[in-house]
């Protein structure tokens, strides 16, 4: 048996005699490692869940919000502020492809609330009201019969396509299609409006904490005018050709809206054009300070963790003074004392630090399963980096709380130790 | 010369008070001497002991051992000597708690270069009669027990001295009869014993006994009549 085995055993021995006493001392360690291990793949999941929501919209994607927002921060609009810049004649400019020639899909929308209801079945959701270029803006596939065409969506025909919940809602049978439903808005006061049920979208789970088949889309026309009475747009998205030409049809947008709104200096934009990648880089940069803040929260937890090592390990030298003494006595250097004092605490941090890990993956990963339940896509990432961290945390917290302690027992003097009681 | 102390003086300093505790003790020990240190409590006689089996260093005066002057040793080599030439058996036993008696008498072994820990550590415990409680727990045996797994791990690296500091002082008689039976079977096979006690019937085991009395050597007397092989019922 080599000598370090030995005394990885004898450390070991010398642990399991005080079971609660060891199991105290680490327990610290185990909460900040496994706080770190818990954050970190909490910020990952949230991040690739983001992002891969992002992408699921598709990266050619190109969102136009009526007013102006600087570079990195979101548009006014996002916060509910009523901007009505944004006009049809806007939309049909950007749909010359004289102007902007990469855009293969131009889609207008405006959104409230409303009731749908068919006979006595009710449920309240969100209508979305568009072009009939929708489904090849956003890549969206029906479960069941068609979206309405742009000839539809223009004239704006009574016709309605249900989100996969709302069908369900109402139509448990999957009978739906042809059926008339009726939508009211502002609650019950205005009348009913008469429209019947073209397609059923395909099931489409959670994008950014919203439920995307709870909602109903409508022509745009009908929504615009009759549901919500306003004459601006509140938001459109334009699909390019392909994702090499993002950047330059976000230039040509600009250039037609500035035209549009007969701005000169872009300082006075009235509107903002946004692509995926500027989505990605925004949410990137919020998550990513996020993280490192928590890690840093849990980082200051593990010190927390080792100032109680430091704590329970000086208590235990001097509940151990007589055997530090009877070991000098029996032959022990105060070296051999440091370092056996040392090892036990580098131990102890150490295990605290495998124990930190698997309570902190075990966590990590339980959320993930209930946030996959809960509809999320939600992917369980444990990050080696992070492991790594804290483990090399734990041990280095090991190493110098434990020496203090360590240098104390070894400091002790043979004589003084065997009388002390 | 195994032992031989000139002239040797102890003090403590406490914040300025300095008190002196050994007067200039000179004294000379054979290997294989049997010798009792005798004294009141507070004569010194502890000092010495701890002075001679190198837990702690004379304020003045000579010491050598095995004709080596050790003024000037530093601290791991006493550790060294410690280790391998003295052991050491106290009054309290010091054993380890919730470790196994095996554990404890290999506890020194773990600080030499010697090997063979475990073959080592069986036959020590032989020796003093325990060879049936290797694997009990240091709290599950008697005081008498007790003392002589503390002898077994004064033993185990075989040493040319033992110390031992008043060694039946917590234990009833007939464990503390066994106790000093043992320590005389080592003498006889050549051990240097020297024992501290204020206990002149116990003193009465070795061949020799010093007095101590306020840090001075009153009296060194060899002993005609040895108490010896005092019958005891074996309990265990």
């Amino acid at each position: 048996m080599s000598l370090f085995v030995k005394k990885i055993t004898n450390t070991f021995k010398q642990l399991l005699s005080r079971k609660g006493r060891s199991l105290l001392t680490i327990l610290g360690i185990v909460i900040g490692v496994a706080g770190v291990i818990i954050i970190v793949s909490l910020g990952a999941g949230a991040q690739t869940l983001v992002l891969g929501q992002i992408t699921k919209l598709g990266t050619n994607l190109i969102g136009i919000l009526p007013g102006k927002s600087n570079e990195k921060g979101p548009p006014a609009a996002v916060f509910g502020v009523q901007v009505t810049t944004l006009t049809a004649n806007d939309v049909e400019a950007i749909k010359d492809t004289s102007k902007v020639p990469h855009a293969v899909g131009v889609a207008s929308f405006v959104r409230g609330n409303a009731t749908v209801i068919s006979g006595r079945e009710s449920v309240d959701t969100t209508f979305s009201a568009t072009d009939g270029s929708y489904p090849r803006v956003q890549d969206v596939e029906m479960d069941r019969g068609v979206f309405f065409s742009d000839e539809e969506g223009r004239a704006g025909a009574n016709v309605i396509v249900l989100g996969y919940d709302v069908a369900d809602q109402l139509f448990p049978n999957g009978d739906e299609l042809g059926q008339i439903v009726k939508v009211q808005t502002n609650g019950n006061n205005s009348t009913a409006i008469p429209f019947r049920v073209i397609g059923v979208q395909k099931k489409l789970g959670n994008v950014f904490f919203q439920n995307q088949d709870d909602q109903v889309f409508i022509p745009f026309p009908i929504g615009q005018k009759q549901f919500l009475g306003i004459n601006y747009i509140q938001f459109v998205r334009v699909k390019a050709d392909s994702t090499d030409n993002v950047k330059s049809t976000i230039e040509d947008i600009q250039r037609v809206l500035r035209d549009q709104h007969r701005i000169k200096d872009i300082e006075n934009d009235d509107f903002s054009v946004r692509d995926l990648a500027d989505a990605i880089k925004i949410l990137t940069s919020i998550t990513d300070g996020l993280r490192m803040f928590l890690g840093l929260m849990a980082g200051i937890s593990l010190v927390v963790g080792g100032i109680g090592i430091m704590n329970i390990m000086l208590v235990t030298v001097s509940e151990r003074t007589r055997e530090i003494g009877l070991r000098k006595a029996i032959g022990a250097t105060s070296k051999q004392i440091r370092d056996q004092f040392l090892f036990e605490a580098v131990i102890l941090t150490s295990l605290g630090g495998v124990f930190g890990i698997i309570v902190g993956s075990l966590i990590s990963y339980l959320i993930a399963v209930g946030a996959r339940y809960a509809g999320y896509d939600w992917s369980f990432v444990i990050s080696p980096t992070a492991i790594i961290l804290a483990v090399g945390v734990s041990v280095l917290t090991g190493i110098t709380f434990g020496l203090y302690p360590a240098i104390k027992a070894a400091k002790l003097n043979p004589i003084d130790a065997l009388r002390y009681e | 010369m195994l032992i031989d102390l000139k002239n040797i003086t102890k003090e403590y300093d406490n914040s300025g008070v300095v008190t002196r505790v050994l007067h200039g003790i000179s004294l000379e020990v054979e290997e294989g001497e049997f010798l009792s240190i005798m004294g009141p409590s507070g004569s010194g006689k502890s000092t010495l002991m701890h002075i001679i089996g190198f837990l702690d260093r004379p304020s003045t005066g000579i010491y050598n051992f095995n004709n080596e002057d050790t003024k000037d040793f530093p601290d791991d080599d006493l550790a060294r000597i410690r280790n391998e030439r003295i052991g050491f058996v106290f009054q309290s036993f010091n054993l380890l708690a919730r470790t196994s008696v095996l554990d404890n008498v290999i506890l020194p072994l773990t600080y030499s270069k010697l090997e063979n820990h475990i073959e080592r550590a069986t036959k020590a415990l032989e020796s003093v009669g325990l060879g049936q409680r290797l694997g009990f727990m240091s709290n599950q045996i008697s005081g008498g027990q007790k003392q002589r797994v503390a002898i077994a791990r004064a033993l185990v690296c075989d040493p040319k001295v033992i110390f031992a500091d008043e060694p039946t002082g917590n234990l009833d008689s007939k464990s503390g009869a066994t106790v000093m039976n043992i320590l005389q079977k080592l003498n006889d096979e050549g051990r240097t014993i020297i024992l501290v006690t204020h206990d002149r019937t116990v003193a009465e085991h070795a061949k020799r006994i010093i007095t101590i009395r306020d840090g001075m050597i009153v009296m060194d007397e060899k002993i005609a009549n040895q108490i010896r092989n005092v019958p005891v019922e074996d309990r265990d």
